[in-house]
């Protein structure tokens, strides 16, 4: 077993030692009805060579984004990873490194996250970033509950624009505190403003919403921010930090609390996860913002170094009063999101943002162009709109994948109100000739 | 003061040169490449935000060097208690990054993502029969979150009977995440007291059940590296007064193939695949967290739930009672693909003989240390054990003293002041993939530490010496936070 490393002859040498005349000897403590008498019933153990082609066998049955032109979106996108990215993130010293708690020994570490958190802060226009939650949906509900924390407030009004999978996540965790949440409906494909007033009191905690929103529209924040204000309510932004190369960042139209999806940073699909949930606040919610934070100090000698901080605030020091119970986070993939954020750098990002623009609204045009299929929503939009079909959305993609395209996000599973709609997603990589090919086969299928 | 090699300082903001370029991106292939032809002016930014200006070299040279201010286990022992520091097998990344798993969307349809399901499906069913539990949902992101899950199906099992529960009690010796999770799900925790030998005080345990609570949450084995021995006691005790009882899976890397959660009574489990099942901890995520229930909670599984009829595999949302959802998708999807290459690899014989061998190391390293600190427990212990350096502190050596000294000689810290309820604890998990040769060299450091903290202490109060930097002022850090790199900050690059 290669994984070992005693020798027989070494585990006979230190059964010696301990006194013990075998490993049975050791766990005796476990009484024998609680012992399972039989092998675990599993597959037996295979080579590494049988491995690999058994794993190649499943991947293969699936159609990734090298196999069909990906224009699916919904909170995972294909975005391109610069090839540095998977090679510094798997060098062992950053990949088998534990949380930095011993900080002398993980200055890596501790480094590679205040260039994250100073990264969200600047992209997001905030104040503080914290070093990473598990996803967009996990990281909205977190700020659901630091806003219920922070203003004593009971009911979160959430627009039917946030992503509904993040509703969900919010609602799971919002069960035991007792947090309400309360959608606000949309207008043409954005919040409706006027009934975003209508819906937030005094009992209001924050108000949140989506920019891009789920339907890809974008919303008008400053007036949300605005609305929530005039109760005394937080406005929480939900994001796509691809966009804010390009788009007025959150923090400079009002937002208290950022948070968002970073997978598109340089953290593969990967079937849903593992994400990069983003989280960001202005500087007077430092001291209830959930997960860890690293921040700058001193050694001995005066000499600059980084630690964890604010550790009051969590689960292992706090327990029951913590602010969150995280502990456990996605560190590598917001160091993927560090290095991809450095390659980009100041023009990259921007330029990132133009290209998804410019191709998205290409393909909204030429999509839209096809007979009977009509641009949902008026509204402005950075790389994802909705699109209204003449047939059946579920079947439409099931057509297009004969064609290696996969052509969207079917709506119907997630709002029955748009469930002739389809998400369409397009990228930095989506090729102009992609994007005719989509338009071409989107006609024959729904000719 | 001897410095080994001389530190790295930089941040990657202090490499910055206007106009230098890191990335390559394609010419615009359709019309209108300027977004102010497409969206309104106010929306956009006028200032391009502020990431440094560097160079693919840049990059590539500054993050090996940062690499190599950290302690891997791919360079140093890292016997960190609780944390099952494995090494994580190359041939899983491999197999994590194939693209038919790495680049696959979400929200493909089911029948082009077979392999995906298919592998999520056995994966389930393979930590169903390790744990003895029923049933097990894939989508907790992380231990803490398979906490959440499992007393939240808890509380939904107990809401479906009529019954208002209030409590959950927990052990002292407990993981911070136990309690935090609880109180998340809406519950008072109750502290219950450890016995004298380091296990659940029974008598202190029937004091506290009532009807009023809702759940028993306890590590087996426990934080002290003990099995809980009465455990059937335990479970018997609390199912007849009603109260489910929860396994906080860390230390399962004492128990494959050995006892199964299920079959001591316990009605949820989780798992951190990111410990026992050899994923890597990334410095500090992303991890995974299954939760394996008994059949009467399966109702309440987070949705979806991959479902197999006829060879075809699928992800099935309908699930009226589900507690909800805990991500926006199906789990740590890359991690469940490490996690099963590894129970392939190691079979039903590897995988008892991993905890065979962690219980077998954690042992030897128990009886080498034993003659120079104090032992927290009796008896043999399973995959880690606790000692205490009281002995040292009256000296004038603490735990954290030790485990600076540690990392000067080359090797990471225990985990130190955990669990709570053993004075200058020192918490040491070997795992089975260390060799004899590597337990004995850290067992004589720790021997020449006590030797140090006997004779010349200053050695060890002034670790360590060898690293990049220094002990570093925690007070300073939390007193005046400074959480983002500013061009002014003092001692800020050159």
């Amino acid at each position: 077993m290669r994984y070992i490393s005693n020798t027989k002859a070494q585990q006979r040498e230190m059964l010696g030692v301990i006194g013990a005349g075998s490993i049975e000897d050791l766990l005796v403590r476990i009484p024998p009805k609680a012992r399972l008498g039989r092998p675990l019933d599993l597959p037996p153990a295979m080579a590494e060579m049988d491995l690999v082609r058994h794993l190649a066998g499943l991947a293969r049955a699936n159609a990734s984004a090298d196999d069909v032109a990906c224009f699916a979106g919904a909170g995972s996108y294909d975005h391109a990873v610069p090839s540095p990215v998977n090679h510094l993130i798997s060098r062992g010293e950053f990949f088998t490194a534990y949380t930095p708690y011993q900080p002398e020994a993980s200055q890596g570490t501790l480094r590679s996250i205040f260039e994250y958190q100073t990264m969200i802060a600047e992209l997001t226009g905030m104040d503080v970033a914290n070093a990473s939650l598990y996803d967009g949906g996990s990281a909205l509900a977190e700020a659901a509950l630091m806003a219920h924390a922070a203003t004593g407030r009971e009911t979160v009004v959430v627009s039917r624009g946030v992503h509904p999978l993040y509703r969900q996540v919010a609602e799971t965790y919002g069960e035991g505190p007792g947090l309400r949440l309360r959608a606000a409906p949309l207008g043409e494909g954005v919040t409706d403003l006027g009934a975003l007033r209508k819906a937030v009191s005094t009992a209001t905690a924050a108000v949140v919403v989506q920019y891009p929103n789920f339907f890809g529209c974008l919303e008008d924040v400053a007036a949300a921010a605005e609305i929530a204000h005039g109760a005394g309510a937080l406005l929480v932004v939900v994001v796509d930090p691809m966009s804010l190369g390009v788009l007025v960042p959150p923090g400079r139209l009002g937002a208290d609390i950022v948070v968002g999806e970073g997978q598109g940073l340089g953290v593969p699909m990967s079937y849903g996860g593992p994400n990069l949930g983003v989280f960001a606040a202005r500087q007077e919610l430092v001291r209830r913002m959930p997960g860890r934070l690293v921040g700058e100090t001193v050694d001995l000698e005066g000499r600059r170094g980084f630690v964890l901080t604010l550790q009051t605030r969590e689960q292992h020091i706090r327990r029951e009063k913590a602010t969150s119970n995280i502990c456990t986070n996605v560190a590598l993939c917001a160091l993927m999101a560090t290095i991809a954020m450095a390659l980009l750098g100041r023009q990259g990002l921007r330029r990132v943002g133009e290209l998804c623009v410019a191709k998205a609204h290409y393909a909204a045009a030429r999509l839209g162009a096809v007979p009977g299929v009509r641009l949902r929503f008026p509204a402005p939009f950075f790389k994802e709109f909705t699109l209204q079909l003449p047939r059946a959305p579920e079947r439409v993609v099931k057509r297009l994948l004969r064609d290696r395209i996969l052509a969207g996000v079917p709506l119907k599973g997630f709002d029955r109100a748009y469930r002739d709609c389809l998400l369409v997603a397009v990228t930095e990589k989506r090729t102009r000739e992609e994007i005719d090919a989509f338009a071409a086969a989107l006609g024959r299928a729904v000719a | 003061m001897p410095a080994a090699r001389a530190p790295y300082e930089r941040l990657i903001f202090e490499l910055s040169a206007p106009g230098r370029l890191g990335h390559s991106l394609p010419a615009c292939d359709v019309p209108d490449p300027d977004p102010a032809a497409h969206l309104p002016k106010e929306l956009l930014r006028a200032d391009p935000p502020g990431l440094p200006e560097v160079s693919e070299v840049d990059v590539v040279r500054h993050y090996s060097r940062l690499s190599q201010l950290n302690y891997g286990v791919d360079t140093n022992f890292y016997p960190l208690g609780s944390c099952t520091m494995k090494y994580n097998p190359k041939i899983n990344e491999d197999m994590a990054r194939l693209a038919g798993f790495a680049r696959l969307h979400p929200l493909t349809p089911d029948d082009a993502a077979q392999g995906a399901l298919r592998l999520m499906w056995e994966l389930a069913r393979d930590l169903a029969e390790i744990s003895g539990m029923d049933h097990v949902s894939l989508q907790p992101a992380a231990g803490a979150q398979g906490e959440l899950a499992g007393v939240l199906m808890i509380r939904a099992y107990h809401l479906a009977r009529g019954e208002r529960r209030k409590k959950v009690l927990i052990p002292d010796s407990a993981h911070g995440t136990n309690p935090a999770s609880t109180a998340i799900a809406g519950y008072a925790v109750v502290q219950l007291r450890s016995d004298e030998s380091g296990e659940v005080d029974l008598a202190d345990l029937e004091r506290n059940l009532d009807e009023d609570v809702a759940a028993f949450m306890i590590t087996q084995p426990n934080t002290l590296g003990l099995f809980e021995s009465r455990i059937h006691q335990i479970t018997e005790l609390c199912h007849a007064k009603g109260v489910q009882v929860y396994m906080d899976g860390a230390n399962f890397n004492a128990i494959l193939g050995l006892t199964r959660p299920g079959d001591l009574g316990f009605d949820v489990c989780h798992f951190n695949l990111h410990k026992t099942f050899t994923t890597p901890h990334g410095g500090g995520g992303p991890g995974a967290g299954p939760v394996g229930v008994k059949a009467h909670l399966y109702p309440f599984l987070p949705a979806p739930v991959v479902v197999e009829r006829d060879g075809r595999y699928a992800l099935d949302g309908k699930r009226p009672q589900s507690i909800g959802k805990l991500q926006a998708f199906w789990g740590n999807f890359g991690m469940l693909v490490r996690a099963y290459a590894y129970i392939r690899t190691m079979g039903p014989d590897g995988l008892r003989a991993v905890s065979e061998n962690a219980v077998l190391n954690a042992n030897y390293v128990l009886r080498r240390l034993e003659g120079d600190y104090e032992r927290a427990t009796q008896g043999p212990c399973m995959h880690e054990c606790v000692v205490s350096a009281r002995r040292q502190k009256r000296q004038g050596v603490s735990a954290m003293d030790i485990a600076k000294r540690l990392l000067d000689l080359g090797f990471y810290a225990p985990t130190t002041y955990f669990p709570l309820i053993v004075e200058e604890a020192l918490m040491i998990e070997p795992t089975e993939t260390e060799s004899k040769e590597t337990l004995d060299a850290f067992c004589d450091a720790m021997a020449r530490i006590a030797e140090e903290a006997r004779s010349s202490p200053a050695a060890v109060l002034e670790a360590p010496v060898t690293l990049p930097v220094r002990r570093l002022d925690q007070a300073l850090a939390a007193r005046r936070p400074r959480l983002t790199w500013t061009p002014t900050a003092p001692g800020a690059g050159p």
